[in-house]
């Protein structure tokens, strides 16, 4: 628990060193959120106070934006965030189908994370490889043409190790 | 930099980063090392060359030759044969019937395409300035800053006849004169990168491809409206464009083209990124404005039109990337070298995003004016698998769907809208005959609910309303009135929203029942998807007679609805069938059939089952 919370301390200490290095910006809020949801792994109640305080922007509006975005999220997430493309090259190749086969695959329903904590699945909005239609990102990956269940447990797989 | 004797272009792409790019990259490099040929063989990693279907594609100079999928298992003798004896692999060129098409100007797919914003995507490393200088770059803002006046650089871009490249299409120059005639000391310009369009990829490749050249489009456009600072606005699912974005600022702020007296004109210059959050409305510019305000991304009523009271209250001027991408070579060769390309209305080329159901996808540029046939079948390749052309969609959640008599359409901001589509972005969806439009448009619709900002009662409640419809009837739900209610509806919420996601989220239902008239009719009626689609409007049946009875549909089945035995063979209990399509899938024999319409559990079907028997 002790090193829980010295982890915590030293995670918002790095949130508060990204605010003094943005704070010259104009209206650096977004800017500032993304850092911090790449710090923290997702905007729980408690962040959103800190960069609300240190910003001198009020809660609700933090609140505001955070909810407004898609990107932000307020619910801890897995260590690999699944994203299923839905755009509509995807849709017309069978996004549809790969949703189900990964719901059936991991077990859990879009937006939510497996129980060990390892994915979280989430669709968005076109990430712009179309010609790879069906797409889904893992991190930094994009995997495509993901047309059989063979195809798709291979790639689930080589992050379960 | 030395100069070695063969240079290899390997498009970077997202299409062949996937396909395995950076693989081939490291696995080519360790070839040339082990044959130490790396004094003189380049590797040169490019932006998008276009036929992301071909990926990973490259291209070796001096001779051009153009290679496609190029496996890891390709190296070796790519290195040995050509690299080392001077002889190009033909397997790995383009075939196409027995035809070889060695370099790039000779494969069918570039053939009709002109290009102006792409010119350098694929030529040049995007993350090198140099390479973007010995192309000619920064020589039109050299030229803007030296010889002309910002009125000067507003006429040019005017005689040309330049129209945005976001969508809507207003003409470039004019929405620079209005913030021109602005006085003030403080304007902005921005660069929207925030491409929204499901199934439009032209921004982001053409960002990631050659950075410096939207740089370079966004000082012009700067100089010639009188701003001194500029903002990238690029979605946050963009992050190598946002990256290599940033690398050309800090490139070129090291090269004094940023910064103070730029060319030792008095004209300052500084540009900033700032990253979207994943909504779609943001594409609008005043949505945009306020992300970039860091406020919710609500658009606010026109006007005052952002030219005269934008970011911050100041005279802001945005451009969409490609509009961006444009300039320099407008400047450099003059505007009459741009006119002579395209319509009467639209001038110069455009830049589509071909996907779906064609054989070649990817990212082209073609002069504006050709027809739809020309860039479905012409560059595109015509419909992959030997299936037969049904629709294409022009201009994402805000476009429309047309059809096969449409094919002899140009392809121009005017011709387009008076057909129910519009140009959009520039992303092009070809579908063959295995889609169903109703479905279609309900995903279109299904996006614009989910991205609509909530701000607008018609937009917010009418389209949800409009959903409902159409769920209803893919459904088989669907009532004899809904098709006018739909219309209706989609004519209430078009006039009556605040901003462009509104006044155009109900264009692709609008367009498919103008169209496709008859598929929505036999959804409502009939209870029948013709393409077989609707998972409530079709069922599954096993031919028993060509079963084998091996049992594995009833054992991968996963609502436990295939009921049977080796010797009985099988059966589905229809009631139970969720419509998965596994045991389709898993059938060895292929003998289970995916059949349109509800199943008809009636007498007389029945009837024809005990009359078979007999038979």
């Amino acid at each position: 628990m002790e090193n829980n919370q010295a982890l915590h301390g030293a995670l918002f200490k790095d949130l508060e060193t990204v605010i003094t290095e943005k704070k010259d910006q104009r209206d650096p809020l977004i800017e500032v959120l993304h850092s911090a949801q790449e710090i923290f792994g997702y905007l729980p109640a408690e962040v959103q106070k800190f960069v609300s305080e240190k910003l001198d922007i009020p809660l609700a509006q933090v609140y505001g934006v955070v909810t407004f975005y898609n990107f932000f999220s307020m619910k801890p997430r897995g260590k690999h965030v699944i994203n299923v493309c839905t755009g509509t090259a995807c849709y017309v190749k069978g996004a549809p189908r790969l949703i189900q086969m990964l719901k059936e695959e991991l077990g859990i329903e879009m937006g939510e994370t497996t129980e060990d904590k390892l994915f979280t699945l989430t669709s968005v909005r076109c990430v712009g490889a179309c010609s790879l239609a069906p797409v889904i990102v893992i991190g930094d990956e994009t995997y495509g043409r993901i047309d059989s269940r063979k195809k798709l447990k291979k790639i689930i797989d080589s992050y379960r190790e | 930099m030395s100069l070695k004797r063969t240079d290899v272009l390997l498009c970077c792409g997202s299409g062949c980063v996937s396909a395995g790019a950076l693989k081939l990259k490291e696995k080519l490099l360790q070839e040339i090392v082990k044959r130490g040929l790396s004094d003189e063989i380049n590797i040169i990693e490019t932006g998008c060359m276009g036929p992301c279907d071909y990926g990973p594609v490259m291209m070796v100079y001096p001779e051009g030759v153009f290679y496609k999928k190029v496996a890891l298992t390709d190296v070796e003798e790519l290195v040995e044969e050509h690299f080392m004896k001077g002889r190009p692999i033909k397997r790995l060129m383009v075939q196409e019937s027995e035809e070889v098409y060695p370099t790039k100007k000779e494969i069918p797919f570039y053939q009709l395409q002109e290009k102006v914003a792409l010119k350098n995507c694929g030529l040049i490393n995007p993350e090198k300035i140099e390479e973007y200088i010995a192309t000619g770059g920064y020589e039109a803002l050299g030229k803007v800053l030296t010889e002309m006046k910002p009125a000067d650089v507003i006429q040019i871009i005017k005689d040309s006849g330049l129209r945005g490249r976001g969508g809507a299409g207003f003409p470039t120059a004019m929405k620079w004169k209005f913030v021109y005639d602005q006085k003030n000391d403080e304007k902005y310009v921005i660069c929207n990168g925030d491409e929204g369009d499901p199934g439009a990829f032209m921004d982001r490749s053409l960002l990631e491809g050659d950075p410096h050249k939207i740089l370079e489009g966004m000082m012009i456009a700067a100089y010639a409206v009188g701003a001194k600072k500029g903002f990238f606005y690029i979605r946050a699912e963009y992050p190598l464009a946002i990256k290599r974005i940033k690398i050309a600022i800090e490139q070129s702020k090291k090269y004094g083209f940023l910064g103070e007296a730029i060319f030792d004109s008095d004209f300052a210059f500084d540009a900033e990124v700032r990253t979207g959050a994943g909504a779609f409305v943001c594409g609008e510019e005043t949505a945009l404005i306020a992300s970039l305000e860091g406020k919710r991304g609500h658009p606010v009523l026109k006007p005052p039109y952002p030219a005269i009271s934008g970011l911050w209250n100041k005279p802001t001027l945005v451009n969409n990337v490609e509009t961006l991408a444009n300039l320099s070579a407008i400047i450099i060769n003059g505007a009459d070298w741009f006119s002579k390309m395209g319509t009467e209305t639209s001038k110069g080329t455009k830049v589509f995003a071909l996907t779906g159901d064609l054989n070649n996808t990817g990212l082209v540029e073609v002069p504006m004016g050709i027809t739809l046939k020309d860039l479905i079948y012409k560059v595109g390749g015509g419909i992959s698998e030997g299936k037969k052309f049904k629709a294409v969609q022009l201009g994402g959640p805000s476009g429309g769907c047309l059809m096969d008599e449409h094919l002899s359409v140009q392809i121009d901001y005017e011709s387009l809208q008076q057909k129910g589509a519009m140009m959009g972005s520039g992303g092009v969806i070809v579908m063959d005959d295995s889609n169903c439009m109703v479905n279609v448009a309900k995903f279109f619709l299904e996006f614009s609910v989910e991205e609509s900002c909530g701000k607008c009662t018609p937009c917010r409640v009418g389209l949800r309303e409009m959903y409902l419809i159409l769920d209803r009837i893919t459904k088989g739900e669907g009532k004899p009135e809904d098709l006018d209610k739909l219309e209706k509806l989609g004519k209430t919420v078009k006039e009556l929203s605040l901003c462009g996601l509104g006044q155009s989220a109900p264009n692709p239902v609008l367009s498919t029942i103008r169209y496709f008239r008859k598929e929505y009719e036999e959804h409502i009626f009939n209870k029948r998807c013709e393409a077989k689609v609707c998972p409530d409007l079709v069922h599954f049946l096993i031919d028993k007679d060509k079963c084998l009875g091996c049992g594995l549909c009833a054992q991968k089945c996963p609502a436990k609805c295939i009921i049977g035995s080796r010797e009985e063979k099988y059966e589905i209990v229809q009631t139970d069938c969720v419509k998965c399509s596994t045991c389709v899938e898993v059938c060895p024999v292929n003998v289970i059939e995916k059949l349109s319409g509800q199943f008809d559990a009636s007498p007389k079907q029945e009837f024809k089952k005990y009359a078979d028997l007999y038979e």
